[in-house]
């Protein structure tokens, strides 16, 4: 097939941004397409300037290109204007690489990271010239896959999306392109796309949701069943166990024009077990397992060689729990990784003062702000969330701050958690007060921002069967905060848009029959719903009321333990029960410790799958906050201790 | 000992369509992984001292770019006396190496070390040559209008600038406008192209390619827009601050304009 390219060219002029559109990123591959290849485009469903730097479609993007029977390019979601001006030319999506048209390809896999991109999910396949929906697809049409953390929750994609694939892609990757290869290798009259989806099916990780019948009884579902021998009852998801066996990105790629993250990226570990349970991330990536230091290093030298980044993140949850973080960071600061000046950056930083000191080490240029997560503003909160920070420890972390030249201060909350109170939601403004009152002992004219976000519960987590917080409520306490913060001089309240909460909440929790109001919304003209000039919420109203569904049926509603949940028959490794208990103890206040460090709770992650956390160090990190080493003694249900030594007020 | 090099650069194809402070993103790196001691400024947030000339506007190519790079003093002398020379023994290799550090389609044409004298590019140069490829209207009918335009006392531009609306007068800027023969190396894009050669001045304000094509008539369509030089003027001479001689070595003329009066 040709290039778009003579196509494509005279439409960059009118647009803005062009550079997204026209690939040449270091580290990219130009493929040459043969017979006996399964070609793949790799898709991020957002602008090029948030899809670029994903990390997982990086990856997958280097394993199929050093494969010999596989190929891949990439294509990210064209702005509006540019989706008009292809629309208008006839122009179909597009790979950056060869701008080959997306029919060129056998797979389109799209990464799934946010729920609010789904409408952009309609539009880019859409634009592909393929059918939205899966069942009027014919064996001449491009496999729809999908990845990503959303898929522990893909029912309402799933009448769009052919096969989507949960948990870690590395291995998985190459047994799906077996299975399109040998399919494909099949004279094309005889092709089946109903023998392509069984065979799917049957790879481990894989769930082909054509291959199960969902029964409903108002607003819940009453069962899942399987309708093929090949679709298992449960899909369960695939976990590499050891991340020294996969050094990738080993050729990151390096854009040409700005995106976020714009740095070298290595990722130091995978999964998290703080267990703070409105985390879907924490929950569904376990257990830990770590890269060893030495690759670290040998990665960030490579990397900073080949890219000339002066900037390197050292990625993963809760980057600071990485055993070797002070020998990483020291090496890299010290010069071990390249003789050039180099910055680290740290994305997650723990609340606590050793972090910081780490943190103060690494930050010799642009000392400009830090960004803690407290994410529940009193004691009580933050215990039934199970994020164990106590005053003591985020203090201790504002006062290093300030007192090592930080300026400004940057406190992320949720309000909406469950059980909350107003006096929970005032409790942020009362640290942003108190964090300010710090700050002015060390530096003139200190700021704390209090970035505000609507909770929205997710699957597979303990908060699973919680009611969200309507749209109206979030707004009532975003009020209450914005009046408790006007009178603080340097502090500052952001918050997101509750409107934009609720309508994650839609497509967080929601079952298959949100896929009909995910393409009312898209055939409304609603794509980039996550960019608030974007976002509207009454096209996601009026296609709700269309469907006979509301924002009460399906975010607003609590579920209870004999509910069938839409994804019960997808697995991201945890026992339902030990989520269901998870769920109790935090309604009871009772914390869980960290099992990295402490024994096992069973949650299922590691025994059912035959792995173990794969961490350098059996003891906790020094600083000792966030539970570990703390009394959390369970039974004691009201934390009277905790709160009287918390502020000394 | 030089401590400042000039060097010019190209940017054609694809890579066109990225935008000035892309392009300054693109040098940095590839001064990084040259190894090249680049000094760097002082204060909290110390950035290397790179200076770059006029801004390309973003989807015009050129060859004819330049950026100053202030070196950082060397420790200890190293065999030619010059910041470069542990690495790349002549500046003709130091070209090449920065060629292959840099994305396709952006090329060393050449690199001369710079006398401590010299002043800055944006000072400096005063005018630009560029090629244009148009279509939408005949030849003969763009030949009228180029007449029109240039017998006119002045041309009348809208401009944006910090939100406002400017009436500016484009006229002054535009020092000459007509018709050429299709440029080496410039395949037409379109149907029926035309090409254009033009110089604009760059006080009191440049000229942007395009709002020069869009006052010879809506229905003139730029295709594609090539800056082929940038030019010093003094006293009635003219010269491009680094060009490169009929044996492929790079001078810096206003050291030859010094050195022959």
């Amino acid at each position: 097939m040709d290039t778009l390219w003579p196509s494509i060219e005279p439409l960059l002029d009118g647009v803005a941004k062009p550079a997204r559109y026209i690939g040449g990123e270091q580290g990219a591959t130009v493929p040459l397409h043969g017979a006996g290849q399964v070609a793949w485009l790799l898709i991020y469903p957002d602008t090029y300037e948030i899809g670029l730097p994903n990390q997982g479609l990086q990856i997958l993007y280097e394993l199929l290109n050093e494969r010999p029977d596989a190929l891949a390019e990439r294509s990210y979601a064209p702005w509006l204007d540019m989706e008009s001006a292809m629309r208008g030319a006839g122009v179909p999506l597009f790979s950056v690489e060869n701008h080959l048209a997306a029919r060129a390809f056998d797979v389109l896999a799209f990464n799934l990271s946010a729920e609010l991109i789904y409408t952009n999910v309609l539009n880019l396949i859409d634009l592909a010239g393929v059918a939205v929906r899966g069942a009027e697809r014919t064996a001449a049409d491009p496999l729809v896959l999908a990845g990503g953390h959303c898929t522990f929750n893909p029912e309402p994609l799933a009448d769009f999306v052919d096969a989507f694939v949960l948990g870690d892609g590395e291995e998985v990757v190459g047994e799906i392109n077996q299975v399109v290869g040998a399919w494909l290798a099949d004279e094309p009259g005889l092709r089946r796309r109903a023998d392509l989806l069984e065979g799917l099916a049957a790879v481990d990780g894989v769930y082909v949701p054509s291959l199960y019948r969902v029964d409903f009884d108002g607003p819940a579902v009453t069962e899942v069943v399987p309708l093929s021998p090949k679709a298992p009852p449960v899909v369960v998801k695939r976990t590499i166990s050891d991340l020294a066996e996969w050094p990738y990105p080993k050729r990151q790629l390096v854009p040409l024009t700005e995106v976020v993250h714009d740095r070298l990226n290595v990722e130091v570990f995978r999964g998290c077990t703080r267990g703070c349970r409105f985390c879907q991330a924490g929950m569904i990536t376990r257990p830990v397992r770590e890269r060893p230091a030495t690759q670290v290093r040998s990665m960030i030298r490579a990397g900073l060689e080949r890219t000339g980044y002066d900037e390197v993140a050292l990625t993963s949850l809760s980057t600071a729990d990485f055993s070797s973080i002070e020998d990483t960071v020291r090496a890299v600061v010290g010069g071990d990784c390249g003789d050039q000046q180099v910055s680290v950056s740290l994305p997650s930083l723990r609340v606590d003062a050793f972090t910081v000191a780490t943190a103060t080490q690494i930050a010799h240029a642009r000392r400009t702000g830090l960004t803690f997560a407290p994410e529940g503003g009193t004691w009580r909160m933050r215990r039934i969330i199970n994020k164990l920070i106590t005053e003591e420890d985020l203090y201790s972390a504002v006062d290093a701050a300030f007192s090592n030249g930080w300026r400004r201060v940057k406190l992320y909350f949720l309000i909406g958690l469950p059980t909350e109170l107003d006096e929970d939601v005032l409790g942020i403004a009362e640290l942003g007060r108190r964090c300010v009152e710090i700050g002015r002992g060390h530096v003139r004219g200190p700021t704390v921002v209090a970035s505000v976000g609507g909770f929205v519960p997710k699957p597979q987590t303990p908060f699973q069967w919680f009611g969200q917080d309507t749209a109206a409520e979030l707004r009532r306490k975003v009020n209450l905060l914005k009046d408790a913060c006007r009178s603080v001089r340097g502090l500052s309240l952001r918050w997101h848009d509750p409107e934009a909460s609720v309508v994650e909440g839609l497509a967080s929790r929601g079952d298959r029959r949100m896929g009909a109001v995910i393409e009312r919304v898209w055939r409304a003209g609603g794509t980039f719903q996550e960019w608030s000039e974007c976002f509207d919420l009454s096209l996601w109203e009026d296609a709700l009321a269309a469907e006979g569904l509301s924002l009460e049926s399906v975010a607003y509603r609590d579920r209870d333990q004999s509910e069938v949940l839409p994804w019960d028959h997808l697995s991201a490794g945890l026992h339902k029960d030990f989520l269901w208990s998870d769920w109790q103890d935090a309604l009871a206040s009772v914390a869980v410790e960290d099992c990295r460090w402490t024994p096992c709770y069973d949650c299922g992650a590691c025994t059912d799958a035959g792995l173990e956390h794969v961490v350098a160090s059996g003891t906790a990190p020094a600083g000792g906050s966030q539970g570990t080493g703390q009394d959390l003694s369970v039974g004691d249900r009201v934390p009277v201790r905790f709160v009287s030594t918390a502020g000394a007020r | 000992m030089a401590d400042r090099l000039r060097v010019r650069f190209a940017k054609v194809g694809k890579i066109r369509f990225t935008s000035h402070r892309d392009v300054a993103r693109m040098w940095e790196r590839a001064l990084r992984r040259s190894g090249l001691p680049v000094a760097r400024s002082q204060g909290f947030n110390p950035r290397p001292l790179v200076a770059f000339g006029l801004a390309l506007p973003t989807g015009c190519e050129s060859l004819a770019e330049y950026l100053d790079v202030t070196l950082a003093p060397t420790q200890d002398a190293s065999p030619a006396g010059q910041p470069w020379g542990d690495t790349y023994p002549d500046l003709g290799s130091l070209g090449a190496a920065l060629s292959e550090f840099l994305p396709d389609g952006v090329d060393v044409v050449a690199a001369a070390a710079l006398g401590g004298g010299a002043s800055s590019l944006q000072q400096e140069v005063s005018s630009c040559s560029w090629e244009l490829e148009v279509h939408g209207v005949t030849a003969s009918e763009l030949i009228e209008r180029v007449e029109r335009l240039l017998d006119a006392p002045s041309v009348s531009v809208q401009r944006e600038r910090k939100g406002r609306q400017f009436d500016d007068d484009l006229r002054p800027s535009v020092r000459s406008l007509a018709l050429c023969e299709p440029p080496q190396g410039m395949d037409p894009s379109g149907r029926s192209s035309s090409w254009l050669r033009a110089e604009t001045a760059t006080r009191p304000r440049g000229v942007r390619p395009r709002e020069l094509v869009e006052v010879l008539g809506t229905d003139v369509v730029l295709a594609r827009a090539r800056r082929t030089q940038q030019w010093i003027e003094r006293d009635g001479d003219r010269w491009e601050p680094l060009s490169v001689d009929d044996f492929g070595r790079a001078v810096i003329a206003s050291h030859a304009m010094e050195r022959a009066s």
